[in-house]
């Protein structure tokens, strides 16, 4: 098939998927938060409040755009632009899943492969701070301009650590790109342990993986580190300017980065697309069991409903959840939903911990946070390197 | 150089040619501007040229050695960069000022 | 393709290294500089060179020039004063200007051999194993030196930019 074609059929699915995500990413936030804090969440716009982010984006559409007065224009218009587009570069290029053929069509589950990936990520994410720290400028706001400096310090301070997390599993991998880095995880040791970077011998990356999270939890500017908009500080920090749908680019911004630390994370260290257990073992049939688990469960509560609604709404996605047991257990398209499966479980549970995090911690103060970087951070991330270095050198 | 319709590929010494006129656009904003901020920005322009015309030999000769170069180049900048931006900070608390032709204590 | 993408990059480098020169706040020509970086890192890459065009928008985009812009933001460095030319500089720069760059492209054009032309992927040696084997083998001591220089930038910037204790 044309390249052209291909590459363009791939783009518009993966970003249709990806702007759903998002857009319902916000929506698991906030009923996970609700829960923890023994709250229900949104539950007003269609059954169990699924229709609360068509709601929200129509009213960020349409609410009116205000521009003040005493902004710098050029710069104001960019910097929403620019959080954005850095934002969702990354995405094109994580792979989700091995190679696959479909209708005789060889192609790999994701947009495309750079010999450089890892660096490409690192690069990206370090230009997404020019949205954050123009923006913050742009507004001609104490708050926002406070914001805007905060968020920029935090940035190149935690991306240090970052990126020294990121080395110690290069060294055991021995390449850059995000693909080949998943493919280097296959396989088991004793026939049961997964090979994933945090299992991987002679020096289990268990470390980077804590590292690399609090450092991607800094870079995204969540709870704890979530300073440059501290809401009782600086009353919304560097987007405190931004009306509608400018306000929505960063808001958009912000998750996408959470979606891409995920991804990175999965591919990185938790073995990308393959399974926890190996196949011989049934791994393929865990799917089918939790869709199916969730499905019955919907069918036990709709016949004891908590509220009358629940009579009629739980029986469907009762049938949803079943279908969808159903498909895994499909041979022609079982090859392509399990490594999604996988893929998707790995970034949602990190996802969850992001929103968990969220919903527990108080925030760090900002010299706290900056003290916490240098001299915590930086060196064990260091020492880690070494480490692993050393026995990577002394065990080939 | 032949005129006419694009040709599919550019010879290196098109990006030579970039890199020259980039240099040059640096030394033009050392010369004439006065914020001590945009006359360093300048250098690191100069420095972007010359790095790219060392990527360019590199590709012309087929050995790596010009990006080690030019690795090099970036890595002197970032510590330049760093003291540069230092001294910057230390002159605008001293003299509340940005301005180059004002910091002129050693003149006459 | 190869041809249309150096256009490309090529005159947004251009643009926006004129931008830098004539914009008068100090953002505007950081945001500009930016511009031409990402615009090099693209050529490196038509080059070969991906580790290069990596450690462009690594170290220059996204650490030094970030830098910058922290800088100004704390500085709230304003617009430049307008600048008195003098006359001679008024009438004769722009020419000598344009002749400078005519005698380097001259030069350029007329010493370079008719070598062949830039075909992206035409250079494999700029790969990361590539530029980490010469850097750890044949340019180990100029790798170690740089280090020591680091250090030491490190080192002086915090003795310059800390507050006087006594």
């Amino acid at each position: 098939m044309n390249y052209y074609l291909l590459s363009l059929i791939k783009t518009a699915i993966v970003v249709g998927i990806f702007m759903h995500v998002l857009a319902y990413l916000q929506w698991i936030e906030r009923k996970v938060i609700a829960h923890v804090q023994l709250r229900v969440g949104p539950r007003r716009v269609g059954p169990h409040g699924l229709l609360q982010p068509l709601a929200d984006v129509i009213k960020l559409i349409t609410k009116e755009d205000i521009l003040p007065s005493h902004v710098n224009k050029v710069f104001y218009f960019m910097a929403p632009f620019i959080a954005v587009t850095f934002a969702l570069i990354s995405i094109s290029i994580i792979p989700f899943g091995p190679e696959i053929t479909v209708g005789g069509v060889r192609t790999n589950m994701g947009l495309t492969d750079l010999n450089i990936g890892v660096l490409f990520i690192l690069g990206i994410s370090g230009l997404g701070v020019y949205g954050v720290a123009l923006a913050g400028w742009a507004s001609n706001n104490k708050y926002a301009l406070m914001g805007g400096l905060r968020s920029s310090a935090q940035m190149i301070s935690y991306e240090l650590p970052m990126a020294l997390a990121l080395a110690s599993p290069l060294l055991i991998l021995n390449t850059l790109s995000l693909r080949e880095i998943a493919n280097g995880q296959a396989g088991y040791y004793l026939g049961f342990i997964p090979r994933w970077a945090i299992f991987q011998m002679p020096f289990p990356q268990i470390f980077s993986f804590i590292l690399f999270l609090i450092a991607g939890f800094a870079e995204t500017n969540r709870v704890p580190f979530d300073l440059p908009e501290a809401e009782n500080e600086l009353v919304a920090g560097f987007h405190v300017e931004y009306a509608s749908m400018k306000f929505a680019s960063f808001f958009m911004a912000e998750y996408a980065n959470m979606v891409t630390v995920s991804c990175i994370a999965t591919l990185l260290f938790l073995g990308g697309w393959h399974p926890i257990f190996p196949e011989k073992y049934g791994s393929g049939l865990i799917p089918v069991v939790i869709f199916a688990a969730s499905g019955l469960l919907c069918f036990f509560h709709a016949a004891n409903p908590a509220r009358p609604f629940d009579r009629i709404t739980l029986p469907m996605f009762g049938v949803l959840f079943l279908g969808a047991a159903g498909l895994f257990l499909l041979p022609p398209v079982q090859f392509i939903l399990l490594p999604l499966f996988w893929f998707c479980a790995k970034v949602l549970i990190i996802l969850f911990v992001f929103i968990w995090v969220r919903a527990t911690l108080p925030r760090f103060r900002y010299d706290q946070l900056m003290r916490f970087a240098w001299t915590f951070m930086f060196p064990v991330a260091l020492v880690n390197l070494f480490i692993t270095a050393l026995l990577v050198a002394v065990y080939p | 150089m032949p005129l006419g319709p694009l040709p599919a590929a550019v010879p290196p010494s098109w990006y030579l040619t970039l890199s020259a006129i980039l240099f040059a656009l640096g030394v033009l904003g050392f010369l004439l501007r006065r914020n001590i901020i945009t006359v360093f920005m300048s250098i690191e322009l100069m420095l972007n040229a010359v790095n790219l015309s060392f990527v360019t030999f590199s590709y012309v000769l087929k050995r790596a050695d010009g990006h080690i170069f030019s690795f090099f180049v970036m890595v002197v900048a970032a510590a330049e960069a760093a003291v540069g931006l230092a001294i910057i900070l230390t002159v605008f608390k001293n003299r509340q000022t940005l301005e180059i032709d004002e910091v002129s204590s050693l003149k006459n | 393709m190869d041809a249309l993408l150096f256009m490309i990059f090529a005159a947004i480098a251009v643009i926006c290294g004129i931008n830098l020169v004539v914009q008068t706040h100090p953002i505007s020509s950081a945001l500009s500089l930016v511009g031409v970086m990402g615009a090099l890192a693209a050529l490196y890459l038509l080059l070969g060179g991906e580790f290069i065009a990596a450690a462009q928008l690594v170290v220059y985009a996204g650490a030094i020039m970030v830098l910058f812009v922290f800088v100004i933001m704390l500085l709230n460095a304003g617009t430049e004063k307008k600048l008195a030319i003098r006359p001679w500089g008024k009438y004769l720069g722009a020419p000598l200007l344009l002749l400078f760059f005519g005698m380097m492209a001259y030069v350029v054009q007329r010493i370079l051999p008719e070598s062949s032309p830039v075909v992206f992927g035409a250079f494999q040696g700029g790969t990361a194993a590539e530029i980490g084997r010469s850097l750890f083998t044949v340019y180990l001591l100029p790798f170690e030196v740089t280090s020591v220089l680091i250090l030491i930038a490190i080192l002086g910037a915090i003795v310059l930019a800390r507050k006087e204790v006594d």
